[in-house]
C-alpha cells in the first residue's frame, strides 16, 4: 500500500461518484409516470423496462461489488473453490428461463410486487407470506452491509479512511458520505436511480476488467507465468492448517463441495429479493427470457476477474485482509489515473445492488408486513411513503452493521443468507407451477431449513473461526462434504412432501388461490382489459399501465420489442404479431 | 399477438417435441457444469490458462448458446399457439 493519499486516483473516483450522483437525482425524471406515487412506479420503476435496460439493471444486481471484491479474493486466498462463483452463474440462467417467466405474468396480472404477495395469492396463506418476506429481508441486509465493506475496500487502498489512528467519525465519513448521498437518491427516485446508473458502472466494469486481462498479463510476463508461480505459492503449507494454501484444480474430495455450491447457489440467487425486483420491471414476459441469453456476458467477465485473484498471487501481492488483493492489485499495475476508474468501478458497482436491494426490502416490508398485519387499508401513496422510509432504514441498519461490528459478521450472514433465502424455493417454484404443496406444510419445511441450515453453519469451524467458518459440511447419507444450503434445501423438500401427503390425508384446509392457469402464461397486453382482483391494486395498476409505453397504443410497445430482438441479443426473426 | 395470448387449454398437447429440446437445452448445462469429475485438472492448458478454468468459461458461452435456441424454439411454440387460438376464434 502506498503511503498516504492517492491524490490522482483520489480526484478520477469523485468525479465519477459526483457524475453517478446528479444522474441519481435526475433519473426521477426518466420516463416519469403522470402519478409517481404507487409502489409500481417507486418501487418497479413503472414495470415499463426493456430488455437492454433490464439487463443493466440485473447486471449491476447480480454482480455487486462485493462479487468483484469477494471472488477474487476468494481465490487469491484458496485458489480453485472461488471459481465456483463462474458455474454458478452458468446455472442460474437455466433456471431463471424456466421460472420467472410465469412469475412475470402472474405478478403483471395480479399486480404483485414482491415474491411474498404471489405467495399469499398463491396459497392464501399470510403466514406463509410473512415467512418469505421475513426470509428475503434477513437475507438482504447482510448483502448491503457487504457492499459497504466493498466500498470500504477501495477507500482503504487510496489511503482514506482505514487507518486506526484517526477518529471513527473522521476515518468512517467518506462512507457516510457514499451512502448519505445514495440514500438520498434512491428516496426521490427508487428504482430508476440504479437503473440509469447501472450504464455508467457496467460501462467502467467492462473497460478495468478488459484492460486488466491484457495489460497485467502483459506486465507479469503472461498466464504461463502467472498460473506457475500461483500453483507455487497456492502449494505451500500455510502455517495455520498445516494444508496446503489451495490448488489449481479441485482434489477429489472437493468436487461435491464445488458442485453442490454452484448449484445451490444458482437455486438462491434468484430468490433474493433483488432479483426478483429486477425481473418485475421489465414490460414484458419476454424481457427476462431474452435477458438469459445475453447476461451470460456478465459471467465471462466475472471468470476474468476470478483469475485475477491468480494475478494478484503472481505479482506477489501480500495482504492481510484477501478483500484489498484486487485493489491493491490496481494499485500495484496500474497507473493512478486508471486506478482511479478501476476504483470507481468497485465503487459504484456497490452504489447500483445496494439501492436495489434496499428498494427490494423495503417492498417486502410495506407489502407483506405493514400492508398485510400493521395497516391493511393501507393506499398505494401510503405504500410508497413508507417504502422510501423503509428503504432509507434498510441502509441505515446496513451502515449499522458494517461500521458497528466486526466485518466478518457480516460476512457470516451473508452466507447465512444464501442458506436461508434458498428455503423459500419450494413455496415460490413449487407455487409457480403447482398448487399441490400445502401450504402448512410449506411453512414446516421452510422452518426445518432454515433451523438446519443454521445450526449446520454454526458447527463449521474453520482456521480464524469457531463458528460459521464456511458454508460446507459433511452431507448426511451421502457421506461427502457439501453446501450446507442444499443439504437444507433436501430436507425442507421431503418435509413438505411428506407433511403434504399427511395434511391432504386428513383433509386439512386449503388457502383460497386467486390465481388462474392462464395467469402464468399471460403477456403485457391482455392484462390491460382484465380488471385485478382486489380494489386497491386496481388502484395502482393504471398508473403502471401509463408508466409502461409511455403512449397507450399497445403495437407500440411491441414494435420496439422487436426492435430489441434485431440488437445483438440474436433473438432476430421472432415473429411477434 | 395482439389478440390476448392465454389459455393453454388448447389442442397442443403440453408436452411437445418443441418443448423437450428447448428443456434438453437448459438442462445440459447442468450435467456439464456439475460433473466436476470431467473436468478438474490442469491440463491442457490453453494460452496458459489451466483446463479447469478456460473449460468452465467456454461453457458460459455454450450454455448461452443453447438459452438462445430454447428461446426461440419457445417462442415459436408461443406464436403456434396463439394462432391455434385466434384461428378457433374466427
Amino acid at each position: 500500500m502506498k503511503d498516504g493519499v492517492n491524490g490522482v486516483a483520489l480526484a478520477v473516483f469523485i468525479f465519477f461518484f459526483v457524475a453517478v450522483t446528479v444522474m441519481g437525482f435526475r433519473a426521477a425524471r426518466w420516463r416519469k409516470a403522470e402519478n409517481g406515487n404507487t409502489l409500481d412506479e417507486w418501487g418497479l420503476g413503472g414495470r415499463s423496462f426493456g430488455t437492454w435496460v433490464t439487463w443493466f439493471l440485473l447486471g449491476g444486481d447480480l454482480y455487486t461489488a462485493y462479487t468483484f471484491v469477494a471472488v477474487p479474493a476468494a481465490i487469491y486466498a484458496a485458489g480453485a473453490s472461488g471459481f465456483f462463483a463462474v458455474p454458478y452463474t452458468i446455472l442460474v440462467y437455466p433456471l431463471i428461463f424456466t421460472f420467472l417467466p410465469r412469475l412475470w405474468s402472474v405478478s403483471h396480472t395480479h399486480g404483485y410486487v414482491t415474491t411474498s404477495d404471489f405467495v399469499r395469492g398463491r396459497f392464501g396463506s399470510k403466514g406463509l407470506s410473512l415467512a418469505v418476506a421475513l426470509t428475503g429481508i434477513l437475507a438482504t441486509m447482510p448483502y448491503i452491509a457487504l457492499q459497504l465493506v466493498g466500498i470500504q475496500a477501495v477507500l482503504d487502498v487510496m489511503g482514506v479512511g482505514g487507518s486506526d489512528s484517526t477518529h471513527w467519525f473522521i476515518k468512517d465519513l467518506p462512507l457516510l458520505i457514499a451512502f448519505g448521498v445514495l440514500a438520498a437518491y434512491t428516496y426521490s427516485s427508487g428504482l430508476r436511480a440504479p437503473a440509469l446508473i447501472a450504464f455508467v458502472k457496467d460501462a467502467l466494469i467492462y473497460l478495468v476488467i478488459a484492460v486488466a486481462i491484457i495489460y497485467i498479463p502483459i506486465k507479469l510476463g503472461g498466464f504461463d507465468v502467472i498460473f506457475d508461480k500461483a500453483g507455487e505459492a497456492l502449494g505451500q503449507n500455510n502455517p495455520a492448517t498445516g494444508a496446503p494454501r489451495g490448488e489449481l484444480a479441485p482434489g477429489e474430495n472437493n468436487h461435491w463441495a464445488y458442485a453442490t455450491l454452484a448449484f445451490g447457489s444458482a437455486l438462491a440467487l434468484f430468490m433474493y429479493p433483488h432479483s426478483i425486483t429486477a425481473t418485475l420491471s421489465g414490460k414484458n414476459r419476454n424481457v427476462i427470457r431474452r435477458n438469459t441469453t445475453i447476461l451470460p456476458l456478465y459471467s465471462l467477465m466475472l471468470g476474468f476477474l476470478a483469475i485475477l485473484g491468480f494475478m494478484a498471487i503472481a505479482a506477489g501481492i501480500k495482504v492481510d485482509n484477501g478483500q484489498l488483493a484486487i485493489p491493491q492489485l490496481f494499485e500495484t499495475m496500474f497507473p493512478d489515473w486508471f486506478t482511479g476508474v478501476a476504483f470507481a468501478a468497485i465503487g459504484i458497482g456497490a452504489l447500483v445492488p445496494a439501492a436495489i436491494m434496499s428498494i427490494a426490502a423495503a417492498n417486502l416490508f410495506t407489502r407483506n408486513i405493514y400492508k398485510d398485519f400493521l395497516k391493511p387499508g393501507a393506499t398505494p401513496e401510503q405504500e410508497t411513503k413508507v417504502s422510501k422510509l423503509v428503504s432509507l432504514l434498510v441502509k441505515v441498519g446496513a451502515l449499522v452493521f458494517v461500521l458497528g461490528m466486526d466485518k466478518t459478521v457480516a460476512i457470516n450472514f451473508q452466507l447465512l443468507g444464501g442458506i436461508w433465502i434458498l428455503q423459500t424455493f419450494p413455496a415460490l417454484v413449487g407455487g409457480l407451477f403447482t398448487r399441490w404443496f400445502h401450504r402448512w406444510a410449506l411453512i414446516a419445511g421452510w422452518a426445518v431449513g432454515m433451523v438446519y441450515g443454521t445450526v449446520a453453519a454454526y458447527g463449521v469451524a474453520s482456521p480464524t473461526q469457531k463458528h460459521f467458518g464456511g458454508s460446507n459440511a459433511m452431507m448426511p447419507g451421502i457421506g461427502e462434504i457439501g453446501y450446507i444450503g442444499v443439504t437444507a434445501f433436501v430436507l425442507n423438500v421431503l418435509v413438505t412432501v411428506v407433511l403434504t401427503f399427511v395434511l391432504r390425508a386428513v383433509g386439512a384446509p386449503d388457502g383460497i388461490d386467486e390465481t388462474r392457469p392462464e395467469d402464468y402464461t399471460a403477456d403485457a397486453p391482455s392484462t390491460r382489459a382484465r380488471p385485478t382482483a382486489s380494489a386497491d391494486e386496481a388502484g395502482a395498476e393504471p398508473a403502471g399501465v401509463t408508466g409502461q409505453t409511455g403512449t397507450p397504443d399497445a403495437a407500440g410497445a411491441y414494435e420496439a420489442d422487436a426492435a430489441d430482438e434485431a440488437g445483438p441479443a440474436g433473438a432476430a426473426g421472432v415473429t411477434v404479431k | 399477438m395482439s389478440a390476448p395470448p392465454p389459455t393453454p387449454v388448447g389442442k397442443r398437447p403440453v408436452v411437445t417435441p418443441g418443448r423437450i429440446v428447448a428443456g434438453l437445452c437448459l438442462f445440459a448445462p447442468f450435467v456439464g457444469i456439475l460433473w466436476v469429475d470431467s473436468y478438474a485438472r490442469v491440463e491442457p492448458k490453453l494460452i496458459g490458462i489451466p483446463f479447469f478454468y478456460w473449460y468452465q468459461m467456454l461453457w458460459v458461452l455454450i450454455s448461452a448458446l443453447l438459452t438462445v435456441i430454447a428461446y426461440r424454439i419457445v417462442r415459436r411454440e408461443e406464436a403456434a399457439r396463439s394462432a391455434e387460438k385466434s384461428g378457433e376464434a374466427l
